[in-house]
């Protein structure tokens, strides 16, 4: 087999990742903008020997998806804002029995049912803490077809690696546009790994990373929600336990962060820096080609964990300035970890940010003074 | 070299297909960067339905259209939104069974839907008879390369008939040159 190339809008280029990757169930309900992914996964999964669901609602979707992982599958469900709020509950469940599953958010305006088909990034932060308790999650965020193809397979790989739900963060804009992609015949997999024999379900290797008991392979695991001993019993009284368990499981990503941190570093000389992720870093670059050597550029291929070595690359840095179409939810983030002042671009209502638009950012960043200012479009 | 390709009309007259197609030729087989989008909303049959296409000989990073070079109106309505602010420069091809304005562009008359109906028994057609003429019009790819693109997105049974359609969509633009 050889690698093809193909026009495909992003949403497409997903489920293809997704099926490159071995995933071979896939339980959701569809939902504007995201639905060509459940659509191409119910085509193509029959075909190549999997499972496409149709679930009653995204929290049946969501549980599906972590049964189908303990089988021993590759899962991946797609959605948008209002199916992640009804996934959030499961989202935590996958989190703490640490369940490696793949949950697509093809952004769309919120809060509530919103603008179901115009773009956002507006669920950032609900991806990062919507569930209750304190965990760590992955989260990608492409912005090209052809990183919609790739991202999902690096999606599942780091899913399996740190046995965690990863969050494919992108929206309306990537996933309906089209443009031309590579589909490989040969992308890399790295597999979950098995528990051992003797090894106990929940006791972490070296990497804080139990071995993975997959149902009907013989080993006698017993998976919880509860707070859970190494045995994977519930332990729900014991604070040491506890406290263990969760800063164990938060430190698993949290150690990793320069290991997963996936960004592009562009002229890191400059002294006024865009920091951008998805369709944003769009009207970023065309901004950087039409004024070359001029600006720098972070551009965040995984937001969480935040990369926040990468800001310390743009040593003469005299303002970020981050365009979002949310009201400034990842320079939050970023404000947390410089003291460098932010210049914050929000964008609301479905339009992507204008290079005319950036350019006005570029005039109030020239002179800014205060740790955080705020650029109305 | 970058144009910019504007197509709009109602929704049911293959407006977003013709695009894909014309993308899908100049990105797999014109050598081309490409990005196409389109509108998208709470749309149906007989709505608003509008679609672009940027070609490119360099890489494309910001995705939407700014100001079109190349426009397909398929109705009043399209050249109602689109038509006042043409540049001078655009090349406009309109459907005359849909469209009476005119621009103040160079434009040609291109009357899809009746030449569908009366040489190829559908209107399914009109779409592709529009892409022929913008070949024609343009020359924004190679015939080939529509041809394949074409033959690519259609369905089987269908082939002869939609070389057909871009050889009158063609022969259409060309006695008004």
């Amino acid at each position: 087999m050889t690698d093809k190339t193909d026009f495909l809008n992003g949403n497409v280029a997903c489920a293809e990742g997704a099926l490159a990757a071995g995933c071979r169930f896939f339980a959701g309900y569809p939902i504007t903008p995201s639905t060509e992914v459940a659509e191409r996964m119910a085509l193509r999964l029959p075909k190549v020997g999997g499972v496409f669901i149709q679930m009653e609602d995204e929290l049946a979707s969501a549980a599906a998806i972590i049964g189908g992982s303990w089988a021993g599958a590759r899962t991946m469900t797609a959605t948008s804002g209002p199916g992640f709020s009804l996934m959030m509950e499961n989202i935590g469940y996958a989190t703490f029995t640490e369940t490696p599953i793949v949950i697509v958010n093809v952004q769309r305006g919120g809060p509530s049912t919103g603008q179901p088909t115009m773009a956002a990034q507006g669920d950032m932060l609900q991806c990062r803490y919507g569930s209750h308790g304190d965990y760590s999650v992955i989260a990608l965020s492409p912005s090209s077809v052809q990183e919609m193809y790739d991202l999902t397979v690096k999606a599942f790989n780091l899913a399996d690696r740190f046995r965690t739900p990863v969050f494919l963060m992108t929206d309306e804009t990537i996933g309906h546009m089209r443009e031309k992609i590579t589909l490989h015949s040969n992308v890399e997999i790295i597999p979950r790994r098995e528990l051992k024999e003797g090894e106990l379900p929940c006791a972490p290797d070296e990497n804080g990373v139990p071995g993975f008991g997959t149902f009907g392979m013989g080993h006698n695991v017993h998976i919880t929600g509860l707070t859970h001993n190494e045995k994977g019993y519930p332990a729900t009284d014991s604070a040491e336990i506890h406290e263990k368990l969760v800063r164990r499981q938060v430190r698993k990503i949290e150690d990793f962060r320069n290991e997963i941190a996936d960004v592009d570093i562009v002229n890191p000389d400059a002294e006024l820096v865009f920091i951008s992720y998805g369709a944003p870093t769009r009207t970023v670059r065309q901004l950087l080609n039409d004024n070359p050597d001029t600006y720098g550029h972070l551009n965040l291929r995984i937001v969480w964990p935040f990369p926040d070595e990468s800001l310390l690359a743009f040593k003469n840095a005299k303002a970020f300035i981050i365009p979002e179409m949310n009201l400034g939810q990842i320079a939050k983030e970023v404000r947390q970890h410089t003291n460098i002042p932010i210049v914050v671009v929000p964008k609301l209502g479905g339009a992507l940010h204008t290079p005319a638009e950036l350019l006005k950012a570029v005039e109030v960043a020239k002179t800014v003074k205060k740790p955080v200012t705020e650029v109305r479009l | 070299m970058k144009s910019e390709i504007r197509f709009s009309g109602l929704g049911g007259q293959g407006i977003i297909t013709a695009a894909v197609i014309l993308g899908r030729a100049a990105a797999l087989y014109g050598g081309k960067h490409v990005v196409q989008t389109q509108s998208y909303g709470p749309e149906a049959r007989g709505g608003a339905s509008a679609s672009a296409v940027i070609i490119s000989d360099d890489p494309i990073y910001y995705p939407k259209v700014t100001d079109p070079d190349v426009y397909a109106i398929m109705s009043q309505e399209a050249y109602n939104k689109y038509g006042s602010h043409v540049k001078n420069d655009a090349v406009m091809l309109l459907d005359p069974g849909y469209v009476t304005s005119r621009p103040a562009c160079r434009f040609f008359e291109v009357p899809a839907t009746a030449e569908a109906k009366s040489q190829l028994g559908k209107t399914v057609f009109a779409n592709v008879i529009m892409l022929g003429g913008i070949l024609e019009a343009t020359g924004i790819v190679s015939y080939d390369a529509l041809e394949h693109a074409v033959l690519d997105s259609v369905p089987k049974g269908t082939e002869e008939n939609n070389k057909r359609a871009l050889a009158i969509g063609q022969e259409l633009v060309r006695s008004q040159l």
